[in-house]
């Protein structure tokens, strides 16, 4: 690649947002408006806010529930996905329920878990894995049903069964299903994590940032909207990283086919 | 390409696998009855279940009452009107809110997706903006917007407008580059050549689009009216529990499940009907 390829490359990827920004800055900078402070307000206050205690204090606790309650999701779906999957009579008889299970809205669940657990951590993490649970689960269930019948059938040949079985027939072949599910829940876990927190907390980023708004305390608000937003785009960046070291069979895979 | 919605595009135009591919057409629909029961059985043993539970002390009532309970609240408050009322508010909310998010998300998805210039310049704002929780806007939306329809709105066309885009985005490149070219020979015009060319190969994927945004816009609208107490489904959940009606709590839960389930069926169906013409929706009818 010359260099100019990728001096347009790096003007490409930083443009847009370096100007979006510029002129939030410049159109900002002079705002008498009490709910749109000026952006170099909203960073000063940021800087004081997050750097410090809060890191510790209110970001580690929030995505520690987070990570806890998403990975426990992942274990139980793709556990449960694999089993129900594997069966066509269970599968058939749970496919309803859990189907009504996905169409409720994660957030109507909290309710019913603070009745259960009371408002602790707990409570906190089974309102992210009930959320989370549902698509991991289904996509696992439908990952496994659709098993390439060749591959299924040589395996059984060779006498591949049991662990090794799932270890390397189901669990690759249902890889980018499973991921696909995996990728919606962690978006419902984000919502959750920070919803759990708005019922009778003490802590956490999104009992911070309401607690902001409700102390009317606009610039810090702000700055907390975009701490919670740059933690989305990390988790999803985090996330793309691990599902191309996973699946980089299938991409490479499905490149080759595209190209062919 | 890594494109996250790989898996959801293509699981509409593959053609379909698995259990009735193989056998005959009456053997399908055979096991397609079965399976209907089997699915009977599943939900009634939960139905059994959650009422054993309590009834048997496993599960203290005060938390879970038994299904007869529920379902006795469920009766009861679908006779109310201001359960109606509710259901309603959650519904304009939701339909208002996927209306803005489908155009907008189809305009501009046409508009960048046409363009590699455009596309190339939009997409790192575009993968910084999507993965932002909606519900990072609450307060700004309750400072601003207030506690009714709008701030409601903000919250569903957010999140509900990225996922029509990027289905738009993925949909709008995968068109025929043959196909695209012969267009152009043929002098079709910019606006025939979005009708009749890009358009069509877009549109399962926007169909798709739809069909996860009309899920998302549910569950951001029921968020807000739980969080903020915009007036619909969700802000009466919130005053059975805070009332601890504890039945009422679930069979309002109930309710927005049901309506979950109908949004799904319909968008399904409006996918079928749309793409009739589409071979992976010809093929499903034929096996």
């Amino acid at each position: 690649v010359s260099a100019g390829g990728v001096l347009r490359r790096v003007g490409m990827v930083l443009g847009l947002p370096v100007v979006l920004i510029t002129v939030w800055w410049f159109a900002s900078a002079n705002s008498e408006n009490f709910y749109f402070p000026p952006l170099a307000d909203v960073v000063s206050a940021g800087r004081e806010e997050w750097v410090g205690e809060r890191l510790t204090d209110d970001i580690l606790p929030s995505v520690l529930r987070l990570l806890t309650g998403y990975l426990l999701a992942v274990v139980i779906g793709v556990l449960l996905g694999v089993l129900i999957g594997s069966f066509r009579t269970v599968r058939a008889i749970f496919e309803p329920v859990l189907e009504f299970l996905r169409a409720l809205p994660p957030p109507v669940l909290v309710p019913i878990i603070i009745l259960f657990m009371g408002l602790g951590t707990a409570m906190k993490v089974l309102v992210i894995v009930a959320g989370c649970v549902w698509p991991i689960l289904l996509n696992t269930v439908e990952g496994v049903r659709a098993v390439d019948e060749v591959q299924s059938d040589t395996a059984r040949s060779y006498g591949i069964s049991g662990l090794a079985r799932q270890r390397h027939l189901v669990l690759p072949a249902a890889g980018p299903q499973i991921f696909a599910g995996m990728r919606q829940a962690l978006s419902i876990a984000i919502i959750l994590m920070v919803i759990s927190e708005l019922f009778a907390s003490e802590d956490g980023l999104g009992y911070t940032i309401v607690e902001f708004q409700r102390t009317f305390a606009i610039p810090e608000m702000w700055s907390g909207v975009i701490v919670l937003g740059l933690l989305g785009v990390l988790l999803s960046l985090v996330f793309r990283s691990v599902e191309n070291h996973v699946l980089r069979w299938y991409h490479g895979l499905r490149q080759a086919q595209r190209s062919a | 390409v890594t494109e996250p919605l790989d898996v959801a595009g293509v699981a509409v135009v593959s053609p379909p696998t698995g259990d009735h591919a193989a056998t005959g057409d009456a053997a399908g629909r055979g096991r397609r009855g079965t399976s209907a029961w089997l699915g009977l059985i599943g939900i009634a043993g939960l139905v059994v279940l959650m009422e054993f539970l309590p009834r048997a002390g496993l599960v203290p009532s005060a938390y879970l009452p038994p299904t007869s309970e529920v379902v006795g609240a469920l009766v009861s408050e679908l006779g109310v009107g201001a359960t109606w009322t509710a259901i309603g508010d959650t519904l304009l909310g939701w339909g208002i809110g996927l209306a803005i998010a489908v155009s907008g998300g189809i305009v501009v998805g046409v508009l960048i997706g046409s363009s590699n210039f455009l596309r190339e310049l939009t997409a790192s704002t575009i993968e910084f903006l999507r993965p932002i929780p909606s519900v990072a806007l609450i307060p700004l939306a309750v400072l601003m917007l207030g506690t009714g329809l709008q701030s409601k709105l903000l919250l569903v066309v957010y999140a509900s407008f990225w996922q029509v885009l990027i289905q738009v985005l993925y949909g709008v490149h995968d068109v025929d580059p043959v196909a695209a070219d012969t267009a152009h020979s043929y002098g079709f015009s910019r606006w025939a050549r979005i009708r009749h060319v890009v358009w069509p190969t877009a549109l399962p994927y926007v169909m798709t689009g739809v069909r996860l945004a009309a899920a998302v816009a549910l569950v951001l609208a029921v968020t807000s009216e739980l969080i903020i107490g915009n007036p619909g489904i969700g802000a009466r959940l919130l005053l059975a529990q805070s009332g601890g009606a504890v039945a009422e709590m679930y069979a309002l839960v109930v309710v927005t499940g049901v309506i979950g389930i109908a949004v799904n069926l319909l968008f399904r169906a409006v996918e079928r009907r749309v793409l009739r013409w589409h071979p992976s929706v010809r093929g499903e009818e034929i096996a």
